[in-house]
């Protein structure tokens, strides 16, 4: 763990979630404000400038996302990582793009979220399983055989071979270490992979990204 | 995945009877009713039945009188009907009129109690029919100006129809009424299928009627004297919608509200049920076994899942039908089946999809033997499932972090386990792996080529 607690700030919508998380974090972690609406949050934020912001991706006035893009730009040391009970693909990968450093769900134990906290805190980008299965079907709707679009930055808009690996064993439930040890490469190369596929997720402006969130939300 | 469309937790079969609200569409028959419109006699014998007059639920056309009476004295149905119309045209709807007052004073079948009772107890239906009654009258006003007796004299019967149907509509139990509703949905179609439709209809109406009315006027009064008590008559009919029209409207209105609210409350019965066969019953399960944590919490999971794929798919609880039809569902299927009966969470990570063929089902068969012998050996409380689609293949991947096991010295019930899932995926031309090592858990690797046909679809 890092030598000194990092400071963070909720927004959920519920308060009994809230209350819940903040039990959860304990002394591990330095709870310096919370929020239940976009509204509220991006003025709490912008007065304590915490650490890590946890981020509820759906929220009644606006969505996560909507808290991200408008704190961003003014404070970029500010980190958010996403939190949610949401299955919705979309929304997940919408908040990841407007800048959040990672996503976790609402079901995570006590101690992993407090290790995720840390993660995020210290740099680092935080995959759940979850967030490796979708990111993977993501950028799979382009690399078949069957793909059609020439994509205009191949080096964004495509994961290479390194990654899906990474990527395919955190979906499996492997940690970093374990990943690691895997492919017989170090903890901070799987590290450097993540936040790869982290940069390209934002970045990217692929079709088949865009196109891929259209359809999830039709089917 | 042999499991019916409507599979539930087996704690939840006895749940039927709590069940509320729904109306019974589903034609549910009362158990203690007789098969009446199995009381059928050769011709000419009467033979009265035995016990009271109860119009039946099923095999009626309109109120379900005439298949009363027809079990009654032990007649066809047919024949009771057409006797009963024949003499409701002789007797210029006198007929038509005792059909709706018999309507009202013979219960269902099932019940003891008829809608009369009801119906004198219901002060806005009584409105409803002096409204009626109040229109009729200056109708019959104008037929005797216009001498059109012939209307004067169905006025009767009409007043004593419709003041029946609006008391019958207004009180009757909900079956029943679901019942009048289907009956009526072909008639009400004419006024919903589209505006442009309505409009022709009343249109072509109305020119029949104007045209009708001119050619009478003409044909009988060419004496132009004579139309003076027409602008009499014009004149006391705008004194009677001036008076009377605001009420005729606001009981109009009442008539829309009464049918919104009741659309309103049969949604939230909907609804209702929905909820309580669902989550209500999840929570007293959970509430019964707040002792054992791992249970509640496979209980909230499945919960939470179910009401999830409600609320943001439209699949309504209790039905997984179509899921099973592809790898995603069928995955899905297993994770809800392990958590249910072993007690143990499943994390699910999907990534693509395809329809189900034989090759697929034997690895989910697979799948679901490494994670149900999982949920019983490891002691983890969360298995992981990972499978994934490519184009020219699936995997699935099943994850422990329980106790696992030295491959080298497995004991008979796990070397079991290995020996049956590599065969089923082998003799469908899978490849299947299992690595484990004490202390960290078991990992379980199937791989299934996909047929060609199938990845060029996708």
């Amino acid at each position: 763990m890092s030598d000194t607690r990092p400071r963070v700030f909720i927004v959920d919508d519920h308060g009994l979630f809230r209350s819940g998380v903040r039990s959860e974090l304990g002394h591990d972690v330095e709870v310096v404000g919370e929020a239940d609406d976009v509204a509220p949050a991006i003025a709490g934020i912008h007065e304590c400038l915490p650490d890590v912001v946890l981020l509820d991706v759906h929220l009644p006035g606006g969505g996560g996302q909507a808290v991200v893009t408008a704190l961003k730009p003014e404070h970029p040391e500010v980190r958010f990582l996403a939190l949610s009970a949401s299955d919705a693909p979309e929304d997940v990968i919408a908040v990841i793009r407007a800048g959040a450093r990672g996503y976790v769900t609402k079901t995570i134990s006590g101690a992993e979220l407090v290790d995720a906290v840390h993660r995020v805190a210290a740099g680092d980008v935080v995959f759940s399983p979850r967030l490796a299965g979708f990111v993977l079907d993501a950028f799979a709707s382009g690399s078949g055989p069957g793909q059609q679009q020439p994509s205009l930055d191949p080096e964004l808009d495509q994961l290479t071979g390194r990654e899906r690996e990474v990527l395919r064993l955190i979906a499996r439930g492997y940690t970093y270490k374990e990943i690691a040890r895997e492919l017989f490469i170090s903890v901070k190369t799987v590290e450097t992979h993540v936040s790869s596929v982290l940069r390209k997720l934002q970045l990217s402006t692929r079709h088949q990204l865009a196109r891929w969130a259209t359809e999830r939300r039709l089917a | 995945m042999e499991e019916p469309a409507g599979w539930r937790p087996p704690w939840e079969t006895a749940r039927a009877a709590g069940r509320s609200g729904a109306p019974a569409d589903d034609g549910s028959r009362d158990p203690g009713q007789p098969p009446w419109h199995f009381r059928r006699h050769g011709p000419g014998r009467w033979s009265w039945a035995s016990g009271p007059l109860r119009r039946p639920r099923e095999d009626r056309l309109v109120g379900g009188v005439a298949a009363a009476i027809a079990a009654k004295i032990g007649r066809d149905v047919t024949t009771v009907r057409i006797i009963l119309v024949v003499a409701a045209v002789l007797t210029g709807g006198f007929v038509a009129a005792a059909y709706v007052v018999a309507w009202m004073l013979i219960p269902m079948a099932g019940t003891e109690h008829n809608l009369a009772r009801k119906a004198l107890a219901d002060r806005r239906g009584l409105a409803l029919v002096a409204g009626l009654w109040s229109v009729l009258i200056v109708v019959r006003i104008l037929a005797s100006a216009f001498k059109a007796g012939w209307l004067g004299s169905l006025i009767f019967p009409l007043a004593i129809a419709g003041a029946g149907l609006v008391l019958i509509w207004r009180n009757a139990p909900e079956d029943e009424q679901a019942m009048m509703r289907r009956q009526a949905q072909p008639l009400l179609g004419l006024t919903t299928r589209s505006r442009r439709t309505g409009l022709i209809l009343r249109l072509t109406v109305a020119v029949i009627l104007l045209a009708g009315g001119i050619a009478a006027l003409g044909s009988a009064h060419e004496n132009i004297a004579l139309l003076q008590p027409l602008a009499g008559v014009a004149l006391l009919i705008s004194a009677i919608v001036v008076l009377l029209g605001p009420w005729w409207l606001r009981i109009a209105r009442d008539l829309v509200v009464e049918r919104q609210a009741r659309v309103r409350a049969e949604e939230r019965a909907d609804i209702a049920s929905r909820v309580h066969d669902s989550v209500l019953q999840t929570l007293a399960l959970i509430q019964r076994r707040a002792d054992q944590p791992q249970q509640v919490v496979a209980l909230a999971r499945a919960q939470e899942r179910e009401l999830r794929s409600w609320l943001f798919d439209g699949r309504p609880p209790g039905s997984i039908g179509d899921q099973a039809m592809t790898l995603a569902g069928g995955v899905r299927l297993i994770q809800q089946d392990v958590e249910a009966q072993h007690g143990v969470a499943v994390e699910v990570v999907l990534v693509g999809d395809c329809p189900l063929d034989d090759d697929l089902t034997a690895l989910l068969a697979a799948a679901r033997e490494a994670t149900v012998n999982a949920a019983k050996w490891s002691g983890a409380s969360v298995i992981s499932i990972f499978a994934e689609v490519e184009p020219a293949e699936v995997s699935v991947f099943v994850r422990d972090r329980g106790k696992g096991f030295d491959p080298e010295t497995v004991p008979a019930d796990r070397k079991g386990l290995a020996e049956s899932v590599r065969a089923r995926m082998a003799r469908r031309g899978g490849k299947a792996a299992i690595r484990s090592a004490p202390g960290e858990g078991t990992e379980v690797s199937l791989t299934m080529r996909r047929n060609v046909t199938e990845a060029s679809q996708a």
